[in-house]
């Protein structure tokens, strides 16, 4: 099964970019004021 | 009023409404093909002994048509629409969104030429030969830029939740594409895959659930979290939960690709990593269906006369049976009986025609008056009776599929006292011919379904004109 020496560390990286993600919205202000954001998409036209 | 030196800025609508047709005309293909290879199944003499109308060439054809093409299209026309309008900003790189419209229509057509001559890698869902594959891996790195670029250049802070889904789709798909497509070239459309043996299976299918994860998942989830709130005119019912859910989700699909290989060669704890994973991907799946379908908490008496939301709804409902009924079939025990029957057909249409069809649909009859400056598609009525159609179409295919497949399991696997099989595997094939047959029916129902649409759209489109919608200037300050 070498290919799990290919895999697995992808996988570990592609779950390290993930977190990088939440991080990113989660510092960024991203998840401030939630409660208007689904309301904001009808004003959009 | 705009003053006469500012130009008023407008979305680029143009390559959305050019997708939209084509998910249409393509949707009418890939079923029409399908339907051929269920009525193939059930009389073989409708091969023809013609090489590039066999079943073997034309199934790939199908699964390329409406997963790439139907599905592709929808993706890239809702996804360019939604992140513009969310983002209240038009497309980064128009001409480069132009080009992914021209460049993936031609990867749809060297499919269509390539795979009934038979060129092809083996690979389910990737097998289009390496030429193609690098024109796929092109205009994907190009939908990423037009696609982030936007919403790099985006005039509100917050980044709609549809558009996490839609980037993650995305991303997900460029890096399986290029993994598993990984060849060497033998000739101009001959190649050996990178991997071999088991090994490959495990690739293989580490893509093929992430297709079904991240590109038939993920992606018409960022279609669901725009179009049934604009259809409802209620906003996604918890907005917390939609992005709970959508990092749950992106975290666990990764690692459910072995459930496709339960006993065969692959490694025991391999196995068993990827049911538990798929067990627990119940959770956030019913989360995005349950958030999906509580948007019309206050708004059900809508469902009564809005065909449109009906089919966006029962979209969700279908998502839900399938991200249930896939878990289960995860399981060992049970995959024992379900693995190479029709049962894992059943599964894959009540996803496919249930889930990504319907929603699919439902967003494209919202999307296209409005791309062609009508108020609504030209016939709700034919929208009804296409819901209709296409509902009992599924219903008929899947549950012709749940009684062929578990008939099938419990044949192969019935032993006579003596031990030795009660049945002949051609046995179970007569067997299933009924079952057969009536899937050709559910296929014809729901290929109708697709023509009518078809027609809608057509009539939509040519009593209507291509608009240029203005960007609302004001809605900057929001940001």
């Amino acid at each position: 099964m070498d290919i799990l020496y290919l895999l697995i560390p992808l996988s570990v990286i592609l779950v390290l970019m993930v977190l990088a993600g939440l991080w990113w919205a989660i510092y960024h202000g991203q998840f401030e004021s939630v409660e208007q954001e689904g309301e904001r998409i009808f004003r959009d036209d | 009023m705009d003053s006469p030196k500012t130009m008023t800025a407008h979305y680029s609508d143009t390559v959305v409404r050019q997708f939209s047709i084509m998910a249409v005309v393509w949707g009418v293909v890939g079923m029409l093909v399908g339907v051929v290879i269920a009525a193939q199944l059930a009389w073989p003499e409708l091969n023809f002994g013609i090489p590039w109308l066999s079943y073997g060439r034309l199934r790939p054809l199908h699964t390329n048509a409406v997963i790439f093409a139907f599905g592709g299209c929808g993706l890239f026309a809702t996804s360019y629409y939604v992140v513009q309008r969310t983002c209240q900003t038009r497309l980064f790189a128009p001409s480069l969104a132009t080009f992914t419209f021209w460049a993936w229509q031609l990867v749809i057509v060297a499919a269509a030429i390539s795979l009934p001559l038979g060129y092809t890698q083996g690979k389910e869902y990737a097998e289009l030969e390496w030429p193609i594959d690098i024109l796929i891996a092109v205009t994907w790195v190009s939908y990423a830029i037009v696609f982030f670029g936007t919403v790099g250049t985006r005039k509100v802070k917050h980044i709609y939740v549809a558009n996490w889904f839609f980037g993650a789709f995305i991303l997900a798909v460029a890096l399986l594409h290029i993994v598993n497509s990984a060849s060497i070239p033998a000739g101009w459309m001959k190649s050996y895959s990178a991997y071999a043996g088991v090994q490959d299976a495990m690739v293989q299918w580490w893509y093929g659930h992430n297709a079904v994860g991240f590109f038939l998942t993920t992606g018409f989830l960022g279609m669901m979290y725009y179009f049934i709130p604009k259809q409802a005119g209620r906003p996604v019912y918890s907005y917390r939960l939609s992005i709970v859910h959508f990092w749950a989700l992106i975290f666990t699909y990764m690692w459910a690709g072995p459930h496709h290989l339960h006993y065969t060669a692959l490694p025991d704890w391999t196995q068993s990593v990827g049911m538990v994973f798929s067990l627990i991907l119940l959770a956030p799946s019913w989360g995005g269906m349950i958030n999906g379908i509580m948007t019309l908490s206050g708004a059900w008496h809508k469902l009564r006369d809005d065909p449109i939301l009906r089919f966006l709804i029962v979209s969700l409902s279908f998502y839900g049976m399938s991200t249930f009924e896939g878990p289960m079939m995860s399981i060992k025990t049970v995959n024992a009986l379900s693995h190479y029957t029709d049962w894992t057909i059943g599964h894959v249409h009540s996803g496919a025609l249930g889930w990504v069809g319907l929603i699919t649909m439902g967003s494209l009859y919202y999307l296209v008056p409005r791309l062609f400056g009508r108020e609504k598609m030209h016939s709700i009525k034919a929208i009804e009776l296409h819901f209709w159609m296409a509902t009992i179409g599924i219903v008929l295919y899947i549950a012709a599929m749940w009684i062929a497949g578990v008939m099938q399991g419990l044949m192969w696997r019935a032993i006579n006292a003596d031990g030795t099989l009660t049945y002949t595997f051609v046995e179970s094939v007569k067997a299933t011919y009924p079952f057969y047959v009536i899937r050709v029916a559910g296929g014809l129902l729901y290929l109708g379904g697709m023509i009518i649409m078809a027609w809608n759209v057509w009539a939509t489109a040519i009593s209507g004109r291509s608009v240029k919608v203005a960007i609302p200037a004001a809605n900057a300050a929001h940001a």
